[in-house]
């Protein structure tokens, strides 16, 4: 029997890697995407431009307007002449976020009174706006100390926060979305080898070749499930390699389990490929279901936005979104070097995802073939 | 056909006859039914709900090292702001695990001598941790916690009678968005997703589907020309954008609440042109590839993942490093996010719709002609 | 004087040193050919698969362009004159460009529109064509739930839009039963009548018979051209039947063909048809007939048919040593209970019955044949007797057992090939050896053994590397069976196995089924072909889901026969039995 599953997954590969163009296929979309994405996804504000508009010609509206144009959040500074300017440069974008200084900011601040700082923020892109907000408030917060102190005032309490940052230690964001990444490109590469390839044999007539050779469901099944793994395998250590040796990003957790999770999340995809494929007759029903299932399972997988912003019925759902358990997983293991203990709460949901999609579309293959 | 087309071999009848035909195909094809309406449908509800950008409670674990009455005070001052969801244990352990869980996103450690200190006025030094594998809540974490530090000192200094000091005084006005509620630029943003997959997509398949079929053979032997072939797949999944389009729109309008405040004709002028470069995009996949399967994985890695990557949606193009930002300018997606953002939510300023409308005129020239130059007419 | 030059070409297709070849490819796929082809008949363009024709009917509509030579269709070059060509060119490619999602109308509209044929014109036109095709009453059913000879029908009608004076059709024969087959050549013929230019393209042999003239093509090279008749007299009295006595008739054709005066040699029902060389003389017939076995009374004088003309111009069929029988060879059990058993099986999908209560028994070593048309139900039945599908009600067993229920024991002495080519057409010949022999359980030595033994067999040593959707389909059907008996079965299911095969790797294949059904093989097979049937010591006539006759096939030919025709071929059976059960249940 074990020789039998052996010569399927042989095809399996043989057919996955047979040529030049078939093998491209597989690794340079993975390459492509693990170079330009951590580039890409970033929620860092660097290079937008900062529209500043000051009625003050005193010196703290000076050196604050340099302060912020030493900042690494903003590379342009736009100095507006005239208060119709601010509507001119938020409308057409040429500033993500415009300050104004009225006439008596330096005299205020002199005198020790609240001094009046108007901020303009572009809501088109609110998020954004929002980060490069935060970066103006520390500079005008470092600022105000040091006058502050120098005006020596009696400090009441002097409570001063450390800020460390675990597992990222300069929040990094490529070392967010590297560990993720490995999740994201292995649930293209497993879905379309194990749902598009039944779809293709079932549409050549090589699924019936099988069907009626005395190979049982199983062993079809094991067939294509190891294949799969292996892409899983291949793939997600491709990203690992890109992450450790190119972006440098220190693997913190245990490889070995690292690997045995990409096994598990290579089986769950498998179930749900097996699933997609048990659906449908031809490969483009096949895509078609890839699509519906890959979309919104990226897309809710805590990647782009976290999960616990979602309401709690969607929360509840992404239980059932395999993407969402393992960028939880790699996260877990590469940055902060957690051990099943913890990885449990995310284990259990793949092994239900495993076996309910196994068993629904081993219902659903023998009700078909049968 | 190598020369270029005769404009007398144009006719009207044949491009009819051939968009009547795409148009059956496409309501007794329940595939194309699927991607446009019911994909749609479930990514605006993906959207709607599942990206969210505005931070709710965040979690964060309050290490009680002191039991005096002002180190509760302060770890009384976290759980009653609203922006913090405090969990308040003396037990440092089991914080620590369950910040490695991912269910804190950060600590604040109170120290022992926290009361012996603050009654002497000596200087209080506080851990503040935060969860940097979530780089973006790490940030908010160090936000909340400045916030709610800033409002315990000021209640302190007001039980002893003293007015606190702040120099500076930031009125924050965000234009178009008052209440920066990330959703009102998501679902602009979502909106050219699907846009993009109703058209790449779709398309990418059809005239796969013709070689496949063996229907490009007949159809190649009658006296259609390349123009009238082109035109007649444009057409009919231009009105299925559209289509999606305007369910798009209801969506985020009356379920979502997304403010509209542009010209709905600038709308559909712009959605057109940027339909114009998804169409052409997806036949000029679908002409090279001629294979349904090659054809929607290409569409799949070049259409959909730098829609969402690429296009200014999520992330901030002036960001991303030089070279990436380079190929964004390829990425037509690009031009209509930032053209969408300013008519839902600023109306309509020229300069940014016009420019944007420019660059999707290019973009469009480019696929459509690529795709008319790779169109054969002929079996070789 | 070139061809071009020559009167009344304004109105023929005129090949002059026409040629083509396909990058890539070693052999050119047309060599030099020139030749005019004449309007007011069909001309028969004949000839296996791989010999050209498509490429030839493709360059003639102007979609491809040739490597050299010239040609002119109606006086006009089909890549420079493009349009003016088209307004009079009706084309038929092989998987006619139906829309299948389309209705019957539908798609005539969007064809009538493509040719401008547009109101009261269009109107007329609608009515004459379906009145024509006899496709009145079906106009809003989707073309994709045609049967095949309707669909064929209907793509006719669609080239016909328009008058067009050219109307090529590349093998509007495949997929469609003897009756609508005759009913295309009835409409085509009175096209011709019309003044047509036609040209017909097909790959079975007995069409050639049915055109004016025929250019019979052969890799590429034109073989003959002229009246197909002439081709077959000069066959006369080198064909014959000889009634066959004993049980062997299996081996006889082997004995046959390699003596060497024997050009041909297949089995004919109960009958053997015996070729023999142009240069044979009288006497090596009787010389033949002793070596036989058999005496001079026992032969019967046959009329030629095209494919003996075919196979003689190809130079006979080369003779071969059915090597794999012996390979295969398995103590034959004395039992003669059947091996295969349908049992009242039925099969429906929705309110359609696509089998209904289908009974037959097979027994060891018996060949057994499902005839008929297209969606007749035979694909049906054979699924269920291969344990694809499960019957609706009834039993399929094999060796007494139903493979739904015991699948692992039985599906290891069964061997199966599909009528689709169903190999990995991405992996390399080699690599499906060995697949499909490490999937029945072979391993090391002994799989090693088998698959030598298989390359040996078939003489796929040159090709092991190849990848397989490249291979000619010859090769690939040889390999497709290499790959069912590597396991050494003793029950063999093939469904339609020599579709689109030339005569010749025809007579191969058989040549290696009868070798080894004399060991005690028993075979089941499905086949639109007549000929095929033939070779089956029992068929099962399938119609509307029923079988409607069964038994040897020499019977079934035999109940046909009227007092006009009393010898008819199985085709004329056959129609005569649909015919025969059709006016039985309208009587009903």
């Amino acid at each position: 029997m074990r020789g039998r599953v052996f010569t399927l997954v042989l095809k399996e590969l043989l057919m996955i890697f047979r040529d030049k163009k078939a093998r491209m296929s597989m690794i340079a979309p993975v390459i492509i995407q693990s170079l330009l994405f951590p580039f890409a996804a970033t929620l860092e504000i660097t290079n937008a431009a900062l529209g500043i508009y000051s009625e003050d010609s005193g010196r703290h509206a000076l050196e604050l307007t340099q302060r912020l144009a030493e900042s690494s959040a903003f590379s342009e500074l736009l100095i507006l002449r005239r208060a119709r300017d601010i509507a001119e440069v938020i409308d057409n974008q040429k500033a993500l976020l415009v300050m104004r200084f009225p006439e008596d900011f330096s005299r205020s601040v002199e005198a020790g009174q609240e001094a009046q700082i108007q901020v303009l923020l572009d809501g088109r892109r609110s998020n954004g706006a929002q980060i490069a907000f935060n970066y103006v408030q520390s500079v005008l917060g470092q600022y105000q100390r040091e006058l502050l102190d120098g005006l020596g005032g009696e400090v009441l309490v002097e409570i001063d926060p450390a800020f460390r940052d675990w597992y990222n230690p300069n929040l990094d964001y490529k070392w967010f979305v590297l560990p993720s990444l490995v999740a994201l490109i292995t649930t293209v590469g497993v879905l379309i080898v194990t749902a598009l390839s039944v779809a293709r044999e079932r549409e050549q007539g090589t699924l019936e070749q099988l069907l009626v050779s005395p190979l049982s469901t199983w062993q079809i099944f094991v067939g294509k499930a190891v294949p799969a793994v292996i892409v899983a395998t291949v793939q997600g250590s491709i990203v690992l390699a890109a992450g450790m040796f190119f972006y440098r990003i220190p693997f913190a957790g245990s490889i070995p389990l690292f690997y045995c999770m990409i096994v598990l999340y290579g089986l769950s995809l498998v179930g749900v490929g097996l699933l997609i494929s048990s659906l449908c007759n031809t490969q483009q029903q096949a895509f078609i279901g890839v699509f519906l299932f890959m979309m919104p399972a990226i897309l809710l997988s805590g990647y782009i936005s976290p999960v616990e912003n979602m309401p709690l019925w969607l929360q509840q759902v992404t239980m059932i979104n395999p993407v969402r358990h393992f960028t939880e997983i790699t996260k877990q293991i590469y940055l902060k070097d957690a051990g099943i203990h913890v990885l449990w709460q995310s284990i259990w949901p793949m092994l239900a995802i495993i076996a309910g999609s196994t068993a629904i579309a081993y219902a659903m293959f023998r009700r078909k073939v049968a | 056909m190598r020369k270029a087309m005769r404009p007398e071999g144009f006719s009207r009848g044949r491009l009819l006859a051939l968009c009547r035909k795409e148009f059956f195909q496409i309501i007794r094809d329940p595939g194309s039914v699927l991607i446009a309406f019911v994909i749609p449908l479930i990514l605006m509800v993906v959207y709607g709900y599942g990206i969210n950008f505005d931070s709710g409670a965040l979690r964060v674990g309050i290490v009680l090292e002191d039991a005096g009455p002002q180190a509760r005070r302060l770890a009384y001052a976290f759980s009653a702001s609203g922006f913090i969801e405090a969990r308040v244990s003396d037990r440092r352990a089991e914080l620590d695990e369950l910040m490695q869980a991912g269910k804190l996103r950060g600590l604040v450690v109170i120290p022992a001598d926290f009361s012996r200190r603050l009654a002497g006025g000596e200087k209080i030094s506080l851990q503040v941790i935060a969860d940097g594998s979530e780089p973006n809540t790490a940030n908010f974490v160090h936000g909340y916690v400045q916030g709610v530090l800033r409002v315990w000192r000021e209640n302190l200094a007001r039980d002893l009678g003293i007015e606190p000091r702040n120099l500076f005084n930031i009125n924050v006005n965000c234009w178009f968005n008052r209440d920066m509620v990330s959703r009102n630029f998501i679902m602009p943003g979502a909106i050219t997703i699907i846009i993009t997959v109703v058209g790449a997509i779709l398309t990418s398949l059809v005239i796969a589907r013709e070689w496949e079929r063996g229907t490009m053979e007949a159809l190649l032997s009658t006296q259609v020309t390349r123009a009238e072939f082109l035109l007649s797949k444009l057409i009919p999944y231009y009105f299925l954008g559209m289509f999606a389009l305007v369910v798009c729109l209801f969506f985020s309008v009356a379920v979502f609440q997304v403010p509209f405040r542009g010209s709905v004709i600038v709308l559909f002028g712009l959605s057109t042109l940027f339909m114009a470069n998804t169409l052409g995009m997806g036949l000029l996949i679908s002409t090279i590839m001629r294979n349904q399967f090659n054809a929607a994985q290409v569409a799949l890695v070049s259409a959909f993942l730098p829609s969402i990557m690429l296009s200014g949606f999520v992330f901030e193009i002036d960001s991303m490093p030089l070279a990436v930002r380079a190929i964004t300018y390829v990425i037509p997606a690009r031009y209509y996010v930032s053209a969408m953002h300013t008519l839902f939510l600023a109306g309509n300023v020229s300069f940014v719709l016009l420019s944007n409308a420019a660059f999707l005129l290019a973009t469009g020239a480019l696929f459509i002609g690529l795709a008319a130059l790779k169109t054969k007419i002929g079996l070789e | 004087m070139s061809a071009l030059n020559q009167p009344g070409v304004e109105r023929a297709i005129v090949l002059d040193r026409l040629e083509k070849s396909f990058a890539g490819e070693f052999s050119p796929a047309l060599l030099p050919l020139s030749m005019v082809i004449r309007p007011g008949g069909v001309t028969g363009l004949v000839g296996p698969d791989g010999a050209g024709k498509t490429t030839l009917m493709r360059i003639l509509a102007g979609l491809l362009e040739p490597s050299g030579g010239r040609v002119s269709v109606a006086g006009l070059d089909p890549l420079t004159r493009k349009a003016g060509l088209r307004a009079i060119l009706g084309y038929m490619p092989q998987r006619f460009g139906l829309y299948e999602d389309l209705t019957v109308q539908q798609n005539l509209d969007l064809y009538a529109s493509l040719r401008a044929v547009e109101g009261q014109e269009r109107q007329e036109a609608f009515r004459r064509l379906l009145r024509f095709t006899g496709l009145t009453s079906f106009t809003g059913r989707l073309a994709g739930k045609l049967s095949g000879g309707m669909k064929q029908k209907l793509g006719l009608a669609c080239s016909l839009l328009g008058h067009p004076q050219v109307l090529l059709l590349d093998e509007p024969g495949v997929g469609v039963d003897p009756i609508s087959r005759r009913e295309l050549w009835g409409m085509v013929h009175e096209l011709a009548g019309e003044g047509l230019l036609i040209l017909w393209s097909t790959s079975y042999l007995d069409e050639a018979e049915q055109c004016r003239e025929v250019l019979l093509l052969n890799q590429g090279r034109l073989l003959y051209s002229g009246e197909p008749r002439a081709l077959s007299r000069s066959m006369e009295g080198r064909c014959f039947l000889l009634r066959s006595r004993a049980g062997n008739k299996r081996a006889l054709p082997q004995k046959a063909l390699s003596m060497p005066q024997v050009s041909d040699c297949v089995i004919q029902g109960d009958h053997l048809r015996l070729i023999l060389r142009r240069d044979a003389s009288g006497a090596s017939g009787a010389d033949t007939l002793e070596a036989l076995g058999f005496s001079p009374g026992d032969m019967l004088p046959a009329t030629p048919r095209f494919e003996d003309a075919f196979i003689d111009l190809l130079g006979g069929v080369p003779a071969r040593r059915p090597v794999l029988a012996n390979l295969m060879a398995r103590p034959v059990s004395g039992d003669t209970a059947p091996v295969i058993e349908a049992v009242s099986l039925t099969k429906a999908f929705g309110n359609f019955t696509a089998a209904d209560h289908v009974d037959f028994a097979v027994r060891r070593g018996e060949i057994f044949g499902l005839l008929g048309p297209n969606g007749a139900g035979k694909s049906t039945t054979f699924k269920m007797m291969c344990g694809l599908l499960r019957p609706s009600s009834g039993k399929a067993l094999v060796l007494g057992m139903d493979l739904q229920k015991h699948p692992a024991g039985v599906r290891e002495r069964i061997g199966y090939m599909a009528q689709k080519f169903s190999l990995y057409g991405g992996l390399s010949v080699m690599q499906n050896l060995i697949f499909f022999s490490g999937v029945y359980g072979l391993s090391g030595r002994e799989q090693a053994a088998r698959v030598d033994e298989m390359i040996e067999t078939f003489g796929l040593k040159p090709l092991l590397g190849q990848q397989t959707e490249l291979l000619p389909l010859g090769f690939k059907q040889r390999l497709a069976l290499a790959c069912a008996l590597m396991h050494r079965p003793d029950i063999l299911f093939l469904d339609e196995p020599t579709s689109g095969v030339d005569p010749l790797t025809r007579r191969e294949f058989w040549m290696h089924i009868n070798g080894m059904v004399e060991k005690g093989v028993t075979v089941m097979v499905t086949t639109h072909f007549m000929d095929e049937a033939e070779y089956c010591d029992r068929i099962g006539l399938v119609y509307q889901g029923r079988i409607i006759a069964a038994g040897p096939p020499d019977t079934l030919k035999e109940r046909a026969g009227t007092t006009s025709r009393p010898c008819p071929g199985m085709e004329d059976a056959f129609i005569r039995l649909v015919e025969e059960y059709d006016e039985k249940s309208d009587a009903a």
